[in-house]
């Protein structure tokens, strides 16, 4: 499942800008970049790893019930993320920390959920990054169901490039099993939603390896559907930005659905629940730690010029927010019980309103001791 | 002659799919991570090692793709095991359990016989994220064709899973997760009860209570805080929830005259209400009290920070308790 010459990319492990023959058409997307855009890459990237690590950290503390790291795939999700509009909405799957962050969620929301406070942890409204999903391949459909309605509106093909919009969807190898993401593809391409799939293949779904997923690279898959697709190099965030960049516009310009596979791995475990020793050996990790999206785009950057006092800004940056979201982690209050009854229906609901009457009275007993309670 | 030893739930359902495996070769295992990794709870660990990979298979992502090629499998002969990773995970196999499983035996008119367990890691108390800890059971009780049983101690659960495998009717077969570690006695060489017998776990005298799984281990907590007090309980484990075993239970409640059910699953149109209204409709004459519900309540499962609020403690039944014997 590594790359080969149909793969695009553009920086090559070491850090040289050395476009495959196959980038040829997203040269123009990557050549609108600029230095400073360069170093914002950078910067995100770092930040959300710092994040990760300090996420772990506070679950091993007992902080959190459950940490999905996403380290060493900042490439595919901060090249992407950054290839959106701001009207684009974007349906994540549960490990996308890097693209909440760029659309401006507070990525506190995302410890809320895994601290067990919240189902959600944000307003999709406010960044038009919706909520994340955890039933594996599900938000797939969502999103083309979205993207329906994008096109019902008339919101695409305009030629405004303010407001023609797109959708991107985010998911798994081990999601591309299941039977709604099929079908994504078979309505998308049936009603020809302004729609990007985009994929990180990070070779594992928890302990079983994509090649129990398909037996031909992924990014074949969606054709059989009428869906056009990429494989790119995921751990290259010049072309993961290039080529999602290409789909978007040609999503909002009303040329229909596409499909991008982005080569990566998964550095970690599959959450702070697993345990990888049990089924992976150290040989492709060590594969892919050699080709690390931000050591890579670090050496590209130093090639350019950038020095010391740049990329010892990044860290402190980096590590200032990740200080950030512990301090604010400790001081997270429990969820009321409002959030049990509350918002179950869009109404109130009376069954609902007598529980939660119930639960109140019934605690009451408990908390006054003259009522008898222990 | 009984051959006693202690294990925990986890580790008696390992040993009760390995005697079932080597029992029948025809017995296979299906289910997401469950070779190298032994299943996110480890309940397959060691067997893919053991019987190999044709009968160990690690599947793709895909729920649907489990129970339908399953009962293809079991078409051609074979009795597979298949594993859901989680409860909140089983939906996407709906269709497959419900109008194809389910209906296969009938729609053959008995020519065709479906042996397929489906594993179901079930409840709360884990503190987990959303789809993590519910209780689906009922949706499948609902539907005509599917056994549900479910232990709620290791020595059940060596048992059960063995039974389970010989069904030749499909058997939704929900472990409760959080009962996964507590270590019990195990007998290796006699089970104590058949596949859907229900039974008592603990006599008494003034009030029935009554639950399935996890449930169990809390009536029994809130029995022993009842006798320092001065109340009897009778605790009935039901085993079984489709179809479910009345004799024990209306035995029971025909000498205490009251009962309580209790369960993690939202009470409305759930297993504690069809055993309220059997047992209304056959032991009326016999009850001084309406038979009373404890049920998770009639929400999505909460956020984990909020899930001792929503599950029944020992308090809650002690408090039904309490309003049984008031009538
Ligand atoms: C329908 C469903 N089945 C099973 C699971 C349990 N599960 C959680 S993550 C996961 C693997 C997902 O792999 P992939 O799609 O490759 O995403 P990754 O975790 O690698 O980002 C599984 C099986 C689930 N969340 N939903
Ligand atoms: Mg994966």
């Amino acid at each position: 499942m590594a790359e080969s010459e149909t793969t695009v990319s553009l920086l090559s492990k070491e850090g040289a800008l050395q476009p495959s023959e196959s980038a040829e058409e997203f040269l123009p997307y990557f050549e609108r970049l600029t230095e400073d855009d360069y170093r914002q890459f950078f910067t995100d990237m770092s930040v959300i790893r710092a994040f990760d690590v300090e996420a772990t950290n506070l679950q091993r503390q007992g902080q959190l019930a459950l940490w999905p790291p996403s380290i060493g795939q900042e490439g595919a999700q901060v090249g992407s993320a950054r290839a959106t509009r701001a009207q684009d909405h974007i349906f994540p799957a549960y490990r996308e920390h890097a693209v909440a962050m760029i659309r401006g969620v507070d990525v506190l929301g995302i410890i809320e959920l895994l601290r067990g406070h919240t189902h959600g942890g944000w307003n999709p409204a406010e960044t038009n990054f919706h909520l994340y999903t955890l039933v594996i391949g599900s938000q797939t459909l969502h999103a083309t169901g979205y993207a329906m309605g994008v096109n019902l509106d008339g919101a695409c093909g305009t030629g405004n490039p303010d407001t023609d919009t797109a959708v991107l969807v985010y998911f798994g190898d081990g999601a591309t099993s299941q039977g709604d993401v099929s079908e994504a593809f078979v309505f998308a391409a049936s009603y020809q939603t302004p729609q990007v799939f985009f994929l990180q293949n990070n070779h594992w779904a928890i302990s079983v390896p994509v090649s129990t997923q398909s037996r031909v690279p992924l990014y074949q898959r969606s054709r059989g559907f009428g869906v056009p697709s990429t494989q790119v190099d995921g751990n290259d965030v010049f072309a993961s930005y290039a080529v999602t960049a290409k789909y978007l516009d040609d999503a909002r310009s009303g040329r229909g659905p596409g499909f991008i596979e982005a080569l990566t791995y998964r550095i970690g475990a599959h959450t702070t629940s697993d345990d990888p020793t049990k089924y992976r050996n150290s040989d492709d990790l060590a594969y892919w730690i050699e080709r690390d999206p931000i050591a890579r785009l670090e050496a590209y950057l130093r090639g350019l010029g950038a020095d010391d006092a740049f990329f010892a800004g990044v860290r402190e940056e980096a590590t200032d927010f990740a200080a950030d979201i512990r301090r604010r982690t400790l001081t997270l209050t429990s969820p009321s019980v409002d959030k049990m009854f509350d918002s179950v229906y869009s109404e109130p609901h009376p069954v609902l309103a007598e529980q939660k009457e119930w639960l109140e009275r019934y605690e009451a007993t408990y908390a006054d001791p003259a009522a008898g309670g222990n | 002659m009984a051959d006693l030893t202690t294990m925990p739930m986890a580790k008696a359902l390992n040993a009760g799919l390995r005697k079932a495996m080597q029992d029948d070769r025809k017995v296979m295992l299906m289910g997401e991570d469950i070779g190298a990794l032994g299943g996110v709870f480890r309940i397959t660990e060691g067997l893919q090692a053991e019987f190999g990979r044709t009968r160990v298979l690690d599947t793709p992502l895909a729920e649907s793709g489990i129970i339908g090629s399953a009962i293809g499998l079991a078409m051609r002969g074979y009795r597979p095991i298949c594993e859901i990773q989680f409860d909140g995970f089983i939906y996407p196999g709906f269709d497959q359990i419900t109008s194809q499983l389910a209906k296969m035996t009938n729609r053959h008119e008995g020519q065709v016989q479906m042996p397929v367990v489906i594993r179901v890691p079930y409840g709360g108390h884990i503190g987990a994220i959303e789809h993590h800890q519910e209780s689906p059971e009922a949706y499948f009780a609902h539907t005509a064709g599917l056994r549900l049983v479910s232990p709620s101690t290791p020595n059940d659960a060596y048992w059960m899973i063995q039974e389970a495998v010989r069904s030749n009717d499909p058997v939704m077969f929900f472990e409760p997760k959080s009962r996964y570690w507590p270590k019990g006695e195990v007998d290796l060489a006699a089970s104590a009860a058949p596949l859907h017998a229900s039974r008592v776990v603990r006599s008494g005298t003034e009030v029935t209570v009554l639950a399935h799984g996890a449930m169990v281990s809390v009536l029994l907590q809130a029995a022993e805080v009842a006798a320092a007090e001065g109340t009897s309980i009778e605790v009935i484990d039901l085993r079984s929830l489709s179809p479910i075993d009345y004799g024990p239970i209306l035995e029971s409640v025909h000498k205490t005259g009251r009962l309580v059910v209790a369960q993690e699953a939202p009470g409305f149109v759930s297993i504690a209400s069809e055993i309220a209204a059997t047992v209304t409709e056959r032991a009326f004459y016999s009850l001084q009290a309406p038979v009373l519900r404890v049920s998770g309540f009639d929400a999505p499962f909460p956020p984990a920070k909020l899930e001792t609020l929503y599950l029944p403690d020992a308090d809650r039944i002690l408090d039904a308790v309490d309003r049984s014997l008031a009538y």
